[in-house]
């Protein structure tokens, strides 16, 4: 299912092209007067004279080998551009899952297990968490910690794998904030739930120590609704980033998707919104894999008597 | 008819009161913030678009509680003006979306069969693509701006909306009531609207509400990126963007003023949601 | 068993068949009920010897559930508890860790919906084996060897495939057979079983109450039989003690239970269930409608106000039990009823 949503997805994107008004010569130079014999190059490059599917043929076989176009601004290859700028989003869009993964789900247990002040503490946090979009809390910590305290730079790139842990800590911070208090929030409701239910009573009925009722009967069935409200939240990442990112002056894939929409160079929208979506989709389809393999009632429709 | 109304908005206020002392505080936010949207540019006690650079970063003084920002402008004045745009882009999302979830699930549930799949199976595709994602495509597209980005946000929640609402649209077409009155002859369009729809209504405010807080802060990321409302004109996600620079520069009073509206808004929103949806789902038993 | 004997006196209260097993006495339980304390048990004593089964009778709300969670330590976090429960000579109640969770070795408890009681999302084989791997260090291994000749003494055959299944897998009344197996693996001296078949459809019923009687006389189990239904417990139970409101009212050799009833309630509980073989024009209910402790008076006999016998004496103070004929009863006016109630049950 998800696959076939991709394959509309590229579709979509691809038809970019001839969705913008004007022709698509129009929207490939993005509006700009072109030399003379430009036009022949990007009818030839994008086979335009041809079908409507040809097209999204020839473009979707490109984009599977890694050929995404030229970019109409930079005059250089799509797949070149992107390629430097990857591993700035994937180590961001990492980091802030890491800190989601631990504190988020971290905090949830905890305060699933434990009733009491820890717990209306962290109902109270994540529920003003929760309504801090990752731009504003940007600003918040860069005001907090880059300006008034100076723990963490305000801007940019680092330089080395160390320095880099130190100039993605706040972005990752302002990305992971909401995704962190729900998390955190459903993790709770789903180990308070399974708390209650009638074969933890079974297992403690027979002897089992605490630790392991915990364990083996509360968060293994919790997990499923853990995993996936985990899985859904980092996917979302990978759009937030682009937002975090322009905040902190960082240069990844969501801060040049924005100028190049800006700059309406269609060819690199195109293609890093193919990447994005490829990735946003396969970040789904991981989260119910486990899922899958964690309950298996989910993975088993028809079931032997 | 006027007696209609009132014992419409009677309910409204009953089930607004089993909200709760944190269901109608937020209320009273929300309100107080839609207030600011309409009358705002009335309200701004200086111009909000008129720039006058030599009060840049100006710090509060006077009646002006919250200083001036990077050009020059009244902060407090702006943030006023900035209610309208910050608020009805989202509430225009909600609508378009909304509207448009009910009708796609209603049909979905109503029909079934082929219809019920060919709809599940277009919106399931509709997941793969965030918001935001959507709303950045579509200003590559179509140009930067309110109207593209509202639309793309609208189409990117459609899903979600729709795939709640189809499930209790189902429950409640399964109600007996409703073979009851096919059986009288009453029309399909006719159940939908006058049972189908008023019995799924508490889930779709508090989907609404919800989906409120989604869009206004998604539309202020985008209007932050400058994707969205387009600066000079108010707008809280523009402001902090604009202003940003002043948090190096020691004049941090814009941004921050900015950012806290949205997160108020946000907040009560949030909360009231999701009291209104534990109630509409305490009533569906 | 190779669990290692422990000098105390766990063990050795199974060693005379004399001497109680499990003994309530004046059992007491109040709870938070919507932020008040309420009585849910009043006065409960009971006594079980080793290898009797005894029947728990009532109607909901009666307090036949608590009165086994009472005594399996199993009661919601904030009941206070009143009165004793000794098993041998220790007092459960103050059981706690390591202690109590030997004491969970010896007190089995099987529950009325299986598919509720029963983790779903792991396998059979180690719902069976987790007691016994984790209480009584058997190698992974051998507890799997006993699971499967467990599931045969119930009547599962292809142990080896059915351990690897997962309950969804399962019938409802397979999931019961594979709950009483896992509660007899560790060997227990006593069976506390709430209501184990009310979930089952009838057929299946018979099937399971059939196994689990079979299973119970051969390895020498107590059991604690608890069911709304008063013909089924006295089928199966050597005596059968009958709550309601939260206290025992009868207690009685099974066998008398019909022909020399000794509490109204009990007498109005047999001649109210439908009889095939009888026909009658209208069906004998109990006017009025079950009370549980909370609700019930506590100054006099809480069945009063439903009973067609009561009397000034019924409702000038709360009855005690009183031991007559080998039984037990908390009826004011036992005495002078005792012949008429037998009458009555019979319609």
């Amino acid at each position: 299912m998800l696959i076939a949503s991709l394959l509309v997805a590229s579709f979509v994107i691809f038809a970019a092209l001839y969705l913008a008004p004007g022709n698509p010569i129009a929207a490939l130079s993005g509006g700009r007067p072109l030399p003379p014999g430009s036009v022949q190059v990007l009818e030839q490059r994008y086979h335009l004279n041809e079908p409507f599917g040809a097209q999204y043929w020839y473009w979707l076989d490109n984009a599977l080998h890694g050929n995404l176009g030229v970019s109409i601004t930079l005059r250089e290859n799509v797949s070149t551009l992107i390629a430097s700028r990857i591993w700035t989003t994937a180590g961001l869009v990492l980091y802030a899952s890491v800190i989601i993964v631990v504190l988020g789900i971290g905090l949830g247990v905890v305060s699933g297990l434990r009733p009491g002040v820890f717990d209306t503490g962290v109902l109270v946090v994540t529920a003003v968490l929760a309504a801090i979009p990752a731009f504003v809390a940007a600003i918040a910590l860069i005001l907090v910690f880059a300006v008034r305290l100076g723990w963490f730079p305000a801007l940019g790139n680092g330089t080395s794998f160390l320095s880099n842990v130190r100039h993605f800590t706040l972005p990752a911070l302002a990305l992971a904030a909401v995704s962190l208090a729900i998390v955190a929030r459903v993790t709770r409701a789903s180990v308070r739930q399974e708390a209650e239910r009638e074969h933890v009573q079974t297992a403690v009925s027979r002897g089992i120590p605490a630790r392991q009722v915990i364990r083996r009967h509360i968060l293994r069935n919790a997990a499923v609704p853990i995993t996936t409200i985990t899985g859904i939240t980092i996917a979302s990442l990978i759009a937030v980033a682009a937002v975090v990112e322009i905040a902190f002056s960082l240069n990844g894939l969501g801060a040049y998707l924005v100028q190049a929409a800006e700059t309406k160079d269609i060819a690199v929208v195109q293609g890093i919104s193919l990447l994005l979506v490829t990735a946003f989709v396969v970040v789904n389809l991981l989260t119910d894999l486990i899922c899958a393999v964690l309950d298996p009632r989910l993975a088993l429709r028809d079931s032997p008597r | 008819m006027a007696a209609g109304d009132a014992s419409t908005f009677r309910r409204g206020l009953a089930l607004l009161r089993a909200t709760g002392p944190v269901g109608i505080a937020s209320a009273v936010v929300i309100a107080a913030a839609t207030l600011t949207a309409v009358f705002g540019p009335l309200l701004a006690p200086d111009d909000p678009d008129l720039p006058n650079l030599s009060l840049s970063w100006a710090g509060p003084v006077g009646g002006h509680l919250l200083g001036y920002d990077f050009q020059g402008r009244d902060v407090l004045s702006r943030l006023l003006a900035g209610a309208q745009s910050s608020m009805l882009g989202p509430l225009a999302v909600v609508v378009l979306s909304v509207a448009a979830g009910t009708l796609l699930a209603v049909t979905a549930a109503w029909r079934r069969g082929i219809s019920d799949t060919a709809i599940s199976s277009g919106l399931n595709i509709l997941f793969a693509f965030p918001g935001i994602l959507l709303a950045i495509f579509a200003a590559a597209i179509f140009g930067a701006g309110l109207p593209a980005a509202a639309i793309a946000l609208s189409i990117a929640y459609l899903p979600y909306v729709a795939r709640v609402l189809r499930g209790a649209a189902l429950k409640e077409r399964g109600q007996p009531y409703v073979a009851a009155l096919e059986v009288q002859g009453a029309s399909a369009t006719a159940i939908c609207l006058r049972h189908v729809v008023p019995n799924i209504w508490p889930l779709i405010v508090a989907q609404a509400t919800i989906l409120f807080g989604y869009a206004m802060v998604d539309l202020a990321a985008i209007s932050f990126l400058g994707l969205g409302v387009q600066p000079p004109t108010a707008n809280w996600g523009v402001m902090i963007a604009e202003n940003q620079d002043g948090l190096l520069l020691g004049h941090p009073l814009p941004a921050v003023a900015a950012g806290l509206c949205i997160v108020t808004v946000v907040i009560a929103v949030n909360l009231l949601g999701e009291r209104l949806s534990a109630q509409a789902q305490a009533a569906r038993g | 068993m190779s669990d290692p004997a422990p000098a105390d006196s766990l063990a050795s209260a199974g060693a005379a068949s004399a001497l109680p097993l499990l003994e309530a006495a004046g059992l007491t339980v109040l709870l938070e009920v919507n932020g008040a304390r309420r009585a849910v048990l009043r006065d409960v004593s009971l006594t079980l010897r080793p290898g009797e089964a005894v029947g728990l009778v009532g109607e909901s709300g009666s307090g036949k559930s608590m009165t086994a969670r009472a005594m399996g330590r199993l009661l919601p976090a904030g009941a206070e508890v009143r009165g004793s429960i000794r098993f041998g000579s220790t007092d459960v109640g103050e059981l706690s860790g390591a202690d109590l969770r030997r004491y969970r070795t010896r007190v089995a408890m099987i529950f009325q919906d299986p598919r509720a009681h029963v983790n779903p999302v792991r396998r059979i084989g180690d719902f069976m084996t987790e007691a016994l791997r984790t209480n009584h260090e058997v190698s992974r291994g051998e507890a799997r060897r006993r699971a499967a000749d467990m599931l045969a003494q119930v009547g599962i055959e292809d142990g080896a495939r059915r351990l690897q299944q997962y309950p969804y897998q399962m019938s409802g009344g397979m999931l019961q057979r594979v709950m009483i197996a896992a509660a007899l693996l560790t060997g227990p001296s006593l069976l506390l079983a709430d209501e184990p078949t009310t979930a089952l459809d009838v057929t299946t019923q018979a099937e399971v109450m059939a196994i689990l009687d079979g299973l119970r006389r051969q390895s020498g189990l107590a059991m604690l039989f608890i069911t709304h239904d008063l013909e089924l417990a006295a089928a199966i139970c050597d005596r059968t003690a009958v709550m309601y409101a939260g206290q025992i009212v009868e207690v009685r050799a099974s066998s008398l239970l019909h022909s020399d009833p000794l509490h109204p309630y009990t007498a109005a509980l047999a001649a109210a269930r439908p009889d095939i073989v009888r026909s009658a024009r209208r069906l004998r209910a109990i006017p009025g409608r079950p009370l549980s402790a909370f609700e019930a008076p506590v100054a006099e006999c809480a069945f009063a106000p439903r009973c067609t016998y009561a009397g000034d004496v019924c409702r000038a103070a709360w009855p005690g039990l009183v031991e007559l004929g080998g039984g037990m009863s908390r009826c004011a006016r036992v005495h002078e009823l005792r012949g008429q109630l037998q009458a009555a049950s019979d319609g």
